[in-house]
């Protein structure tokens, strides 16, 4: 564990990526082999179950630090993480440990099954022999959201440094659904990879916005020398679902969706035509609730996700179909180094010989002879129950993670109205014991009606300034959350909305953020429930 | 029939009715009594200042023309009947806690201060008093420090190390205090210390008040890069991210404060490296430092004083939110770099603040309750 921190701390002292790519390297190349498993199963978010529940930890933490509940309730707002607000508040440690990561992974998984006072004192006693630096990542672990300031990118990386492998097969080799304690490192770094987990889904190909803000629009002109001629190019609609790879091997069906979650439960639709894939098939594309032959909004398939169990009534109001995007593995070979229309015949093959052409749909594609003629089209997105329109180079290969050049996703402007802030609540992580996390109203009647949140949208200054606004004009306080004098207003951007029963305002928004703050706008300017419901 | 309190909370500052005298005053006044030298607690504009002969240099230097009184610590000064001595509050060097006595009434105004000695400033001593007016920036149970000595190891070894590997070492803490705190505990056998100009012009005024500091040299056009990068540069906060720091490049740079003990506030600054160290108590601190003055009621000006308060009043103390200006008022836009204005300046523009209350806003409940 010792080692485990001092990466952890390392990692945090440096900004700079090939510092970075370095420990890590010294990590992997000084540690037992079942440690980098862990941590690599740690730094993929595949975290050990959690043995007791946070409110023990908590008040076990409280205990041990004699703190009453209000003060650690504070102290967590002025933290910001749970792992590092106990960490912070324990009492010096009296003994030290030299247990690795694997055995204290083992512990936190036996000790999940035992008595309550059993966890407690193992709990009280494993605090008692961890310094600041261990205690901080062995509560991580306890405590789960283990995000630390490295991406997957970086790990890949520093394996692929060490091992001579590229890095899309080492990316491609961490997906999917392996526990540490049954993967060896050696097979994750053998020449041949072993092809035996057939669940294993690739890596998302993903793409980077054209076109950053709606104040900058791309004119054709500037798409012609960013992307070529048009001609090189096949658009389709930006679909707003969930992502998802479909995958049949072996007479067997997995649904993964981009969170490298394994939700084959989740979508009893799709497995039908799933199954009757060729073997060895694997689609790219999206999940999204179908009626009547139209796609719903997205809110109609969240009320589904989530749901441990699948009511009739659920299945009845919000049944889904996927779109097909690619194809990334026909008759049991991967064909990611095709071309995209290499790809897309195949996958129009496929699903021509579907029965379940309801179910099995494919991504149409948009007919367009230039970039003026794309942008009109463009406009009609909302329509369509589309976020706008994706861009797909006809020669481009289906790569790995996030990349610029051959796909690119051209978004419709948010819709936006003008709302004055109402309440505030700290935020977390690099936002600790700031007010960052803020509601908005909208007017109705001589009243502000709350109907958004938002977080992110302002500079670290404006933050800064409207952290000391809050402190200054607070008019209540409710445990977290502040009652702010309405004066500020702010554009707050969306990418949809809908009716709703479960808020105030009777509206639900789709990403909801702010697009800037209008100093230049007195409150009494802000925009009315009207204006904003005329939107539906 | 009830008396007047000795000590009033006036919208100007701290005043003392009976001796007609303000500390720390915001607002112009005729008599004002100076903690010490950082901007949020001596400011611009009142006519006459009594503060401790060490912070003379400096206040001079950042206030300009001023009539100025200084005494020792220790030494009683009499105004209208009422007994004022100022005590080692061991914040910065020259910093004061203010003990004022009327007919065996005894107030003490704390200042900022910290219990820990820094090995520069007059360490702290505990001043008995009925009523205790106390800072509490770090007035939560987080924020616990270690002993100096183990960050200056820390410091000194990520020194040596980025001299090793040929990187400049740019190290950042206000220019009052902080400064000359990591200036004299530096292991000088690894190199030079050069400092940013205004830390430069707040030590020259230091040592023209008889303060023996370690050799600094003053950082200008000629000073050869390759000579910056075996030794060590001391900047101020508002260097961070400016040109002038940037022509070090490859640097890693360190921030020293309080706020370096909570991992989001360190990502916040998007320093290398970030060293917990304070110029305040900590939370410990805090509460061991107002027992010790045996008082019957404790007021709390600025930090965390809603929370800090409720805790105290909790084990056993009579203890009270104060509305005050202190700790760094976020809507001037202080900034240190300002330079030392002769005349006053527009519309409150040079209330500077200490750099610490610069990285996170202090005034958790500014909005507190006024007695």
């Amino acid at each position: 564990m010792k080692a485990f921190a001092q990466l952890f701390l390392s990692l945090d002292e440096t900004n700079k990526t090939n510092e970075k790519v370095r420990i890590l390297k010294d990590y992997f190349l000084s540690v037992p082999d079942t440690d980098k498993m862990h941590m690599l199963a740690l730094f993929t978010g595949r975290r050990p179950k959690r043995p007791i529940n946070a409110t023990l930890v908590r008040t076990w933490a409280m205990e041990m630090a004699h703190i009453p509940v209000w003060l650690f309730e504070e102290s967590y707002h002025v933290v910001g993480d749970l792992a590092e607000t106990i960490t912070l508040l324990l009492p010096k440690s009296t003994a030290s440990s030299n247990k690795t990561l694997t055995e204290w992974i083992a512990e936190i998984n036996g000790i999940a099954t035992q008595a309550e006072e059993e966890r407690k004192q193992w709990l009280l006693s494993s605090w008692g022999m961890l310094d600041t630096q261990e205690r901080f990542v062995f509560n991580k672990l306890l405590t789960g959201g283990f995000r630390i300031g490295v991406s997957q990118n970086l790990v890949v990386k520093a394996l692929a440094d060490i091992s001579g492998l590229d890095q899309a097969t080492i990316t491609h080799r961490i997906m999917g659904n392996w526990s540490p304690e049954d993967y060896q490192f050696a097979d994750l770094m053998a020449a041949e990879g072993l092809s035996d987990d057939i669940s294993r889904p690739y890596p998302f190909f993903l793409a980077y916005p054209i076109q950053e803000t709606s104040e900058k629009q791309k004119t054709s002109g500037e798409l012609q020398i960013a992307l070529g001629d048009a001609a090189e190019w096949q658009a389709e609609w930006k679909w707003d679902g969930i992502r998802a790879q479909l995958i049949n091997r072996e007479g067997k069906i997995f649904i993964w969706s981009r969170g490298e979650d394994l939700a084959t439960d989740k979508f009893p639709e799709l497995h039908p035509f799933l199954e009757t894939l060729p073997n060895g098939t694997v689609l790219d594309g999206e999940i999204l609730s179908f009626k009547d032959n139209r796609p719903m909004p997205f809110n109609v398939l969240q009320t589904r996700i989530g749901r441990k169990n699948l009511s009739k009534k659920i299945l009845e109001e919000s049944p889904v179909a996927l779109i097909a995007y690619d194809c990334l593995e026909y008759n049991g070979e991967d064909i990611r180094h095709k071309t995209q229309s290499e790809r897309r015949l195949m996958l129009e093959q496929l699903r021509t010989a579907t029965p379940f052409p309801d179910i099995f749909r494919i991504s149409a594609l948009i007919n367009f002879e230039t970039w003026d003629e794309l942008a009109e089209i463009r406009g009609q997105s909302r329509s369509m129950i589309a976020e706008g329109i994706m861009l797909k180079r006809k020669s481009a290969t289906y790569q790995v993670g996030r990349r610029r050049g051959d796909w690119w996703k051209w978004k419709i402007d948010p819709l936006s109205v003008d709302a004055v802030m109402i309440y505030a609540q700290k935020g977390h992580g690099r936002r600790a014991d700031l007010y960052t996390d803020y509601t908005f109203g909208v007017w109705h009647g001589d009243k502000l009606v709350p109907f958004a949140k938002a977080y992110s949208g302002l500079t670290d200054e404006e933050i800064r300034k409207v952290d000391n606004f809050v402190k200054r004009n607070t008019l209540e306080k409710f445990g977290p959350v502040r009652t702010v004098k309405p004066e500020l207003v702010f554009e707050i951007g969306f990418e949809g909305i809908n009716y709703s029963s479960r808020h105030k305002s009777g509206v639900a928004l789709r990403f909801p953020r702010i697009l800037r703050w209008r100093t230049d706008k007195p409150m009494e300017e802000a925009d009315t429930l009207e204006t904003l419901k005329a939107l539906l | 029939m009830s008396k007047k309190p000795l000590l009033e909370f006036t919208d100007r500052g701290i005043y003392c009715p009976i001796g007609r005298f303000y500390i720390d005053p915001w607002l112009p006044v005729d008599n004002a009594v100076i903690t010490h030298a950082h901007s949020d607690h001596a400011r611009i504009g009142h006519k006459r200042y009594l503060a401790h002969q060490y912070s003379e240099q400096v206040l001079r230097y950042r206030l300009g023309e001023i009539q100025l009184q200084t005494v020792a610590y220790g030494e009683t000064v009499m105004k209208n009947g009422v007994q004022i001595s100022l005590h080692p509050a061991g914040h910065v060097i020259g910093s004061a806690q203010i003990r004022v006595c009327y007919k065996d009434e005894v107030w003490v105004v704390s200042g900022d201060y910290k219990v820990e000695d820094d090995g520069i400033s007059t360490p702290f001593e505990p001043v008995r008093c009925h009523h205790f007016i106390s800072e509490c920036t770090f007035g939560m149970p987080v924020y616990k420090w270690k002993p100096q000595a183990e960050t200056f190891a820390e410091i000194n070894s990520w020194w040596r190390h980025n001299v090793e590997n040929n990187l400049a070492t740019v190290i950042v803490g206000y220019s009052l205090g902080k400064a000359q705190r990591i200036l004299q505990n530096l292991d000088l056998s690894i190199g030079k210390v050069y400092t940013h100009g205004v830390i430069e012009n707040t030590n020259d005024a230091l040592r023209r008040n008889g303060i023996t500091l370690n050799p600094t040299h003053r950082i200008t056009a000629d000073v050869p890069k390759e000579d910056i990068r075996k030794g060590i540069v001391i900047a101020p906060p508002s260097a961070v991210g400016s040109p002038w720091m940037r022509r070090f490049n490859p640097y890693d740079f360190g921030y020293c404060s309080g706020w370096m003990s909570i991992r989001g506030a360190k990502r916040r600054r998007a320093a290398d490296r970030g060293f917990v160290l304070s110029d305040h108590a900590d939370w410990d601190d805090l509460i061991s430092a107002i027992d010790a003055t045996g008082c019957e009621k404790v007021y709390l000006t600025h930090g965390y004083t809603a929370s800090f308060a409720r805790y105290l009043n909790e084990i056993g103390f009579d203890a009270h939110e104060v509305h005050t200006l202190y700790g760094g008022d976020e809507l001037t836009e202080a900034d240190e770099e300002a330079p030392a204005p002769t005349q006053p300046p527009p519309g409150g523009e040079a209330l500077l603040s200490d750099g610490e209350s610069k990285v996170l806003p202090t005034g958790e409940d500014l909005g507190g309750a006024t007695i």
